[in-house]
Parts: structure tokens; C-alpha cells; sequence
């Protein structure tokens, strides 16, 4: 990030002194830098390097500016942001459809993972509670899951309030003996899991992937019923014929999106980023690789860069 | 102190007493009326939804308007905000590129510097020569360990980034807020207008601001610069009006004979006689700008901060609290030498200019001869990663460790506290009907300080209820009251030892500005392991932040109890116990109240850290409109707190005037 704060002192002394020529770069449209933002997870930070350093093989310059997942949209609005990597539907796509009615922002293709979000349980709960993964057996269980707080009702941690997903909504329509606590923020929602997983004890919570707590931790997602849109928005579809959200969490897509007058500015480079795709294994497996195994995001990016070679090629052909 | 007035600690006048117990029974018979016609008076219960007033999305509005349509005519508000921003991010383009990137002079930033940042001995070095010309070889040894420390364990570069902001923020913020603040001294007008907007910038949570900084100045660096400013400068404003209106007329006087003009008068009289005061101010900012240094993070300051914040989302424990260590080392280096400099004696006039150019040459020597040096061995500039040792694995298996033996004893202790105490003070102030609070607290503003504080207060509480607040409003009183009460009941006493024994104090003082430096997100995570999400978790690091102030005070303010009144009592043949209890306490109340003011103010800031932990109050509406951009949300709840924090002090400043004119003892 601090690499180019001196943007305007070398460009004043870059002309006041006539030190150097023109940029050597390679013919790109702009060597104005694009901003791609980066957040506070490591999935999103290995998706968006990997796109920078292609960028960069292209001949962009390009910087790196964080920015809150939600609230960036108003600086990829205004231009002061180009580039965000990863909007999931699941919790960024109300923001998102909002942002693109503005008409300043513009929806740059799925990048092919898949979210999935579920309440989620550590394997060995299996043995406590032995009808799991199926979500009915999770009334027997709501003992077992209780804390002194909400017994005789079981626990369950949801995300922060912020990331939405109605599992109060759910609780109610499946009459679920639950009470549903919201965790905040990330880290304290997989500080929890951590300790519970350290002590094997009872852990019932809000989890999601692609990201390093399903690698880290060996558990299943609770097994509701299949989600529908209709399930969602009818309340006669599913299960209890009087209330809506008596279904499992939907899948989604991860979007790209992008600041509208980019589009223009840098063609070729938005074109790469349209064709940007990688899945949930390759993934995970790099989000392992930093997450537990200490390698630097850097290091991981550089090296699937050098292994998929006719991948990302394939990207930076514009035409 | 007069005998009379000693007389007066024991003997509280009598009318007046029962005046107040008249008052309060019309009150609680008012009240319990209240709840006995529950059903009847439901408005009187709970806010009624249909009066809230949508100010929130006024602001929002206004706030839309500002940047979208406002227009000078030559050029619009939103152009004119960005050019300061560009302005400002000059002199940090200057300092990162010193301090970390080197200056390349190519757009490209792949290229190799070609003046490359100051090498990490040479910094350690200069830091070193800075902290023996002010002070002694004392202050250059800690002042070094400091920042080697920052090199040792691997955060050099980021380091850097910060300090880079803090130099150019801090010398911005205390030259702002000078200027400010002598116009405050000069234009009484001036100075009482801007009386409320400096409670609001110190008490109003700063992402509550945070979302209308980015819409105005754009994300990076610089916006996280400004919200520090806003944050950081109105201590120095108040220091600076104190410290000018405290010069000794005599000064003033003999600079007024010696025929000064008003303009010497004030940098050659005033602002020097005043500067040991003025340094306080300094302190603080420096202080408050490096408390800021994680938020600043999260809109783009990168850094330290953003370290300790990415440390913290992989629960990497130990590489955030290293991280975090290094914010409070920076912070006591920083302090140190900002010290050492206000308290500097003069030298004589031939010394001092000689002893000022020995150092400079040693420094620019040091300077010059490694960043040439540095060409050939490469591991003078940068800092190898082989070199950096680490302690994190330590500190996730103590923790792991306490976790896996001790949890369930720490889970009862959780549970007894939570079912006993928490729980039902939560529910009795969610029970308790708007109407009797607004009243109570308007009640207590008569009498402590007549019909003005009442206005104050209990308009101030219906700005709460009619912006739609009061039910988050209730649960932030409830969090924040327990843990005060709870940190009063240990620094109290904690500052009542640290008052009797000389070394007791250092340790206490050197423990307190560790947890007063150190990032309360650093002890989050760990707090959250042991204690699982909820309001329990919330209120122990509150606690562990606020905790300071009550100590401090308490400690301060028994040291300062006269000797005459000790005396006194020990001829008369007062235990040690006695003392302490019938005239230290009495005596050092007051100041011992303002140091539990300072608590709830520090605990109301802690507010929004809370909310990352899950708890139901203002602070989490205001972390919610964070995340929303949602401009005017985030303001109403963040004024919503700033009125808590202003009711609260303005409640116990008039208590405790009123307490000191019974003292006998004077106002300052």
C-alpha cells in the first residue's frame, strides 16, 4: 500500500527535474494505477493479488487500498476505488444491487467459487449428538448445546448483525428450541470455535467457506431443508405452511465489481478481470497454505501464478 | 482550610437535607404511580415508535446534498474537501517515502528506489542521539530499545508506515489546535461557542464520523489522517485556553512595560510561560493519535494497526499482541522524548549551541555514512526477515492452556457474576419507564446544579428517546455502568495502595500506560476465547481500558490531601485505618469523582470495540451504520453517546464544585 503515497512527489520531481523519460511500461491504455480494495479476509486477499500481479504482468500499475467490504461502495462509486474482487451474494448483494442502480458501478462476472454459509458444528459433536447432520436432530440436542445463559434452549453464534441471513427468522419458522447470539465480527465468532475446539467442547455457529476455518477445524454444516427463492419470499412454500425462511441458507455466486468509468479508462485490464475464475479447492488449498501453514500471501500467489501459467494467460488476451 | 470547614465534612446542613429527601419521595411515588398505571400510560413505558423524529435521515440527506450538489460556484463543497485532502497527502507522501518506500522517480512501481528510505540502524541510531541531547543516556537507552524492539520482531516496516502518519498528523494537530485555542483565549465569544463542539469531537464514537470523512476526503490514508485530527486535537484547544488564561498578570505586565506588541506579547510572553502547560497538550495529542492508530487502519492507514487487525482475524494472538506492543513502545518513545523536551533545562548559551552541533553532526554523520554503506550490504537498509524472532507460539499455547484447564472454573465465576448481577440490572433498565429516567436525571441536574443543569440534562436524554435511541440508549447505560462501578472497585483501592507506597505507584503507573497504549483489540480475542461472545465478555475489556483513569485520579488526588489535616488527625489519636476513611477519602472525593468521570467517558469509548464482540447498545447501531455508509444513522447514536458521556459529567462536575465549596477548598 505505502508504494505509491509518492505519487505526486515524483511526479513534481520526476518533471521539475527532468530525471527520467516517460514510464517504460509495456502499451497499456492508462498507467494511471487501479485501485483494488482489499478486505479483512484472507480468501479475498489471495484473489485480489492474484489479480493485481496478472495486472501488473499486463503492464498496469496497480495499488492496493483497504477498504470495509460494505462501505467501499462509495468509493467505487465516486472513482476513488476501481476494483473489488469478491461481493458474495450471500451477504453482499443488497448493497451491491444498490450500488449498481447508481449506474456508477458495474458488475464484472462471477469469479466461479461458491459461497456456502450454514450453521455448522465440529465433528466430534457428532457423538453427543448423534442424529446430525440432519437438522431435526438439532431440538433433541438443544441441551447439549445450551450455555448457562440461554438453557434450557440450545446456543447457536450467528455473524454480526451486519451480515444478515435470518437465522432468527429460521429459528422461529422450524421451531427450533435455539436462542440465536450475534458474534459481532469474524473474529470473535471463530475465537469461540477455536476455544470450544480446543476443549472438544459443544460449539454450534455461523460458518462459511471458502475460508480457513473449515480446513482448520474438521466439522459438517447442519443439513436444513433445500433452499429456494420461494421458500424466502412465500410463506406457504416449505415446511410450516404459515411463515417464510423455513429453508437452508441459499448458495451464491462471488462477484467482481467494478467502478463504471474504468471501463473506459483500462479495457484490457477489465476484460482480464471479467475472465477471472478459480474454484473453491484451489482456493481453500491456498487459503491453507497462509492461514495455517504461515506462508505469506505473496509467496502463495507467486507460486500459482508460476503453475497455472495457461490459466491466467488466458485472461490477459484482450481483444 | 478553616476549622469550620473541616467541621462541615462531618456535618452536612440541615435543611437542605430535607429538601432533597422531599424531592425524592415525590419522585419515587411518581414513579412507582408510573408503573402501577403501566397499562394506561403505555407511552410513558416505552417510547412511542410514531414520536420519534427522523433526524437520521436528515443528516443523511443533508450529508447527500453537501457532497452531490453544493456548489461555490467555481468550485463544489466535494472539490474543495478533495483538495485538501490532496494537499494533505503531500507532506505524508514525503514522510512515507523518507521513512519506507525510498523515492523512485518513475510511475513504476516495480522499479527499484533510487534514493532509498533510511536505513533501520540509522534510525535507531538518530533516536538514540535525539534521546541523549534531550535528556541523558538514560532516555537514549530506552528510547533505542524501543525501536529496536520494531526491528527485532519484524514490524520495522510497519512501524514506519505509522510513525509516518503520527509525524505529520501530530505536528498538524498541535499547531491547529494552538492556533484554535488562542483565538478561543482571544474572542470570548469564540471560546464559548466552541465550548459544546469540543465535548462533541471527544466524546461522539470516532466511527460514528468516520462514514462522512471518507464520503469527503476519499479512502486512504488521508481520510484515517483527519478522523485522527478530529479525534486527537480538541485536548490541545483546552490545554492551550487554560494554560494562556493562567499566565501571571505579572508577565503580562512587564511585557506590557517593556513595550511589546500584542502579537510579541503572545509568542514571546504568553505562549513560552505557558509551555510546560501547553506540553500536556502535546502529550495528549501524541497519546490520542496513537490510540487512533487502529481505526486509521481500517480505512486505509495501514501500519501497525492494520497488522494487529489482520494478526487478530487469523486469532493469531501472539502476532497481535507483538504488534500491538510495538503501538505502545512507539507511543512511550514518542512520549518520552516529547517530555524530555518540554522539561528540558536550558543550557547555558555557548553550551547548549555546542552540544546541539555535536549531536547534529553525530547524527547526519550516522546518516550519510550508513545509507552509503547501505549500497554494499543491503542488510543495513532493510531489516533481514532471518534476523526477527518471534513469541507468538508462546503466547497461543498459554492461552490454549489456561482454555483447556481452567475454563470451567472461569465459566462458573462467568456465570454466577452474569446470573446474579448482569441479567438483572439489564432487565430492570429495560423495565425502568422512559419518563422516570428523563426525570430522574433532570431531578439530579436541580439539585447539583440548579435549574440550568436540569435543562441541559434532561434535554439531552430526550434527544436520546425522540432520535430513536432509548432502548440501545438503556443497554449502553447498563454495560457501561456496571463496568465502571466494577472498575472503581478495583482502582480505587488499587490507587489508594499505589498513594501509600512510592514503589507501589511506579509499578502502577507503568502497568496503566501499557493498557491505556495497547490496543484493546489485542486482549479481545483472548477475553472472547475465555468468556465466549456476550456482554460479559464487553464489559471485562472495558473494564481493562477505563480502569486507568480511577486509579490515577484516586491516587493523585490522596497524595494531594493537605499534611496539616494528617497531622491533626494523628494528634488526636486517629488510627491509620481512621485516617484513611475519616479524612483522606472524604478529602480526595472530589478528585477521586473526577477520576471515575474520566472512567465513564473512556468506557463510553470503548463502546464501539464492544460491539465487535456482540453486545445489543449504541455502539453496535454505530458500528452497524459503519458498515452501511449510513451517514446519518451513525451520527444520531454517536451523538446519543456523546450525550450519556456529557449528562454524566456535567452530574458529577457540579457535585463535585459543590462538594469542594463545602470542602472549603478552592476551585482549582
Amino acid at each position: 500500500m505505502p508504494k505509491t503515497h509518492n505519487r505526486y512527489f515524483i511526479s513534481l520531481v520526476a518533471g521539475a527535474a527532468m530525471l527520467v523519460g516517460t514510464a517504460t511500461q509495456a502499451d497499456v491504455e492508462s498507467t494511471d494505477p487501479i485501485i483494488l480494495t482489499l478486505h479483512d479476509w484472507t480468501g479475498q486477499y489471495i484473489t485480489t493479488t492474484i489479480m493485481g500481479r496478472v495486472l501488473q504482468e499486463m503492464g498496469y500499475n496497480v495499488k492496493y487500498q483497504q477498504a470495509d467490504y460494505l462501505a467501499q461502495f462509495a468509493g467505487l462509486e465516486s472513482g476513488d476505488l476501481h476494483v473489488a474482487m469478491e461481493m458474495w451474494e450471500t451477504t453482499g448483494k443488497d448493497a451491491m444491487e444498490k450500488s449498481l442502480a447508481t449506474g456508477n458501478t458495474i458488475d464484472l462476472g462471477e469469479t466461479g467459487m461458491r459461497a456456502i454459509e450454514e450453521w455448522w458444528y465440529p465433528i466430534y459433536m457428532k457423538e453427543k449428538c448423534p442424529g446430525l447432520p440432519d437438522w431435526t436432530a438439532l431440538n433433541d440436542c438443544a441441551e447439549v448445546f445450551s450455555t448457562a445463559e440461554t438453557a434450557p434452549s440450545g446456543r447457536y453464534l450467528g455473524g454480526p448483525v451486519t451480515w444478515g441471513g435470518y437465522d432468527d427468522e429460521r429459528v422461529e419458522a422450524l421451531s427450533l428450541n435455539y436462542e440465536v447470539v450475534h458474534a459481532g465480527t469474524d473474529a470473535a465468532l471463530f475465537a469461540e470455535l477455536e476455544s470450544a475446539y480446543q476443549r472438544q467442547a459443544p460449539w454450534l455457529g455461523w460458518v462459511y467457506t471458502p475460508h480457513w476455518a473449515p480446513i482448520k477445524f474438521e466439522g459438517e454444516f447442519v443439513e436444513f431443508p433445500t433452499y429456494s427463492d420461494e421458500c424466502y419470499t412465500d410463506k406457504s412454500v416449505g415446511i410450516n405452511p404459515n411463515m417464510a425462511y423455513d429453508c437452508g441458507k441459499p448458495r451464491g455466486w462471488i462477484k467482481k465489481v467494478g467502478w463504471k468509468g474504468g471501463e473506459d479508462k483500462w479495457t484490457c485490464a477489465y476484460d482480464a478481470i471479467r475472465k477471472f475464475t478459480i474454484d473453491n479447492q484451489a482456493m481453500g488449498t491456498m487459503v491453507g497454505e497462509v492461514d495455517l501453514d504461515g506462508k505469506s500471501v505473496e509467496d502463495v500467489v507467486e507460486n500459482w501464478l508460476n503453475t497455472n501459467q495457461d490459466i491466467w494467460t488466458t485472461w490477459t488476451q484482450c481483444n | 482550610m478553616t476549622k469550620r470547614a473541616t467541621m462541615r465534612i462531618f456535618l452536612p446542613h440541615a435543611s437542605d437535607h430535607y429538601r432533597t429527601i422531599w424531592i425524592w419521595i415525590i419522585f419515587i411515588v411518581g414513579s412507582g404511580l408510573i408503573a402501577g398505571f403501566s397499562q394506561h400510560w403505555s407511552w410513558a413505558v416505552n417510547f412511542p415508535r410514531d414520536w420519534i423524529v427522523p433526524l437520521r435521515f436528515w443528516i443523511s440527506d443533508f450529508m447527500e446534498w453537501l457532497i452531490k450538489d453544493l456548489d461555490f460556484g467555481l468550485f463544489t463543497f466535494k472539490e474543495m474537501t478533495r483538495s485538501i485532502a490532496w494537499l494533505l497527502e503531500w507532506p505524508l507522501a514525503v514522510a512515507s517515502g523518507i521513512l519506507v518506500t525510498g523515492f523512485s522517480f518513475s510511475s513504476d512501481p516495480t522499479t527499484e528506489a533510487v534514493i532509498p528510505p533510511l536505513p533501520w540502524v540509522a534510525l535507531i541510531g538518530v533516536a538514540i542521539i535525539l534521546g541523549h541531547w534531550m535528556r541523558n543516556w538514560k532516555l537514549a537507552l530506552l528510547v533505542g530499545a524501543c525501536m529496536t524492539y520494531l526491528a527485532v520482531f519484524g514490524r520495522w516496516e510497519s512501524a514506519m508506515v505509522t510513525l509516518s502518519a503520527i509525524l505529520i498528523a501530530v505536528p498538524l494537530g498541535i499547531i491547529g489546535g494552538l492556533l484554535i485555542g488562542i483565538l478561543a483565549y482571544r474572542s470570548t465569544t469564540f471560546g464559548r461557542s466552541i465550548e459544546p463542539v469540543l465535548d462533541l469531537m471527544q466524546t461522539t464514537p470516532v466511527f460514528a464520523y468516520l462514514v462522512p470523512v471518507l464520503f469527503l476526503f476519499g479512502f486512504g490514508p488521508v481520510a484515517a489522517m483527519i478522523s485522527t485530527m478530529i479525534y486527537a486535537t480538541p485536548p490541545m484547544i483546552r490545554v492551550t485556553m487554560l494554560a494562556l488564561s493562567r499566565v501571571p498578570t505579572e508577565s503580562i505586565e512587564a511585557g506590557l512595560m517593556l513595550g511589546c506588541t500584542r502579537r510579541q506579547l503572545l509568542w514571546k510572553v504568553m505562549v513560552p510561560s505557558a509551555s510546560p502547560s501547553l506540553m500536556i497538550g502535546i502529550n495528549q495529542v501524541i497519546m490520542l493519535s496513537l490510540n487512533m492508530v487502529i481505526i486509521a487502519s481500517m480505512i486505509g492507514a495501514g501500519g501497525l494497526g492494520f497488522d494487529v487487525l489482520s494478526s487478530l482475524k487469523r486469532l493469531a494472538i501472539g502476532s497481535g499482541l507483538e504488534a500491538g506492543i510495538a503501538i505502545t513502545l512507539l507511543a512511550v518513545a514518542l512520549d518520552r522524548l516529547s517530555q524530555s523536551f518540554a522539561t528540558r533545562k536550558p543550557k547555558k548559551q555557548g553550551e547548549g549551541k555546542l552540544r546541539f552541533h555535536r549531536h547534529l553532526i553525530m547524527a547526519t554523520a550516522l546518516l550519510l555514512g550508513t545509507w552509503i554503506i547501505s549500497t554494499y550490504l543491503p542488510f543495513i537498509r532493510t531489516y533481514p526477515e532471518s534476523w526477527t524472532i518471534t513469541t507468538s507460539g508462546f503466547w497461543e499455547d498459554l492461552v490454549k492452556w489456561i482454555n483447556v484447564n481452567y475454563f470451567d472454573q472461569i465459566e462458573a465465576f462467568k456465570n454466577f457474576l452474569l446470573l446474579n448481577i448482569l441479567i438483572p440490572v439489564k432487565r430492570f433498565m429495560l423495565a425502568t419507564p422512559w419518563i422516570v429516567v428523563v426525570a430522574f436525571v433532570m431531578l439530579l441536574g436541580y439539585r447539583l446544579g440548579g435549574w440550568k443543569l436540569a435543562l441541559l440534562t434532561a434535554s439531552l436524554a430526550l434527544f436520546i428517546a425522540f432520535t430513536g435511541g432509548w432502548k440501545k440508549g438503556m443497554v449502553t447505560v447498563y454495560l457501561c455502568g456496571i463496568s465502571v462501578v466494577f472498575a472503581s472497585m478495583i482502582g480505587i483501592p488499587i490507587g489508594i495502595w499505589a498513594a501509600h507506597s512510592e514503589r507501589g505507584h511506579r509499578i502502577v503507573q507503568a502497568c496503566i500506560d501499557t493498557l491505556q497504549t495497547l490496543p484493546s483489540f489485542v486482549y479481545l480475542i483472548p477475553v472472547v476465547m475465555l468468556f465466549r461472545v456476550g456482554d460479559f465478555a464487553a464489559m471485562l475489556a472495558i473494564i481493562a481500558y477505563a480502569i486507568a483513569p480511577a486509579i490515577r485520579y484516586t491516587d493523585h488526588g490522596i497524595r494531594q490531601v493537605p499534611t496539616q489535616l494528617i497531622e491533626a488527625a494523628e494528634i488526636f489519636g486517629c488510627t491509620r485505618w481512621q485516617i484513611l476513611r475519616k479524612v483522606k477519602l472524604p478529602v480526595a472525593l472530589p478528585e477521586i469523582m473526577l477520576g471515575i468521570n474520566q472512567t465513564i467517558m473512556m468506557a463510553l469509548s470503548m463502546l464501539v470495540i464492544t460491539a465487535l464482540v456482540g453486545t445489543r447498545d449504541l455502539g453496535q447501531e454505530v458500528y452497524i451504520a459503519l458498515t452501511k455508509a449510513d451517514t446519518g444513522r451513525g451520527l444520531v447514536a454517536g451523538i446519543s453517546v456523546a450525550a450519556i458521556a456529557i449528562i454524566c459529567d456535567r452530574l458529577i462536575k457540579a457535585w463535585v464544585s459543590k462538594r469542594r465549596a463545602k470542602l472549603g477548598l478552592d476551585e482549582n
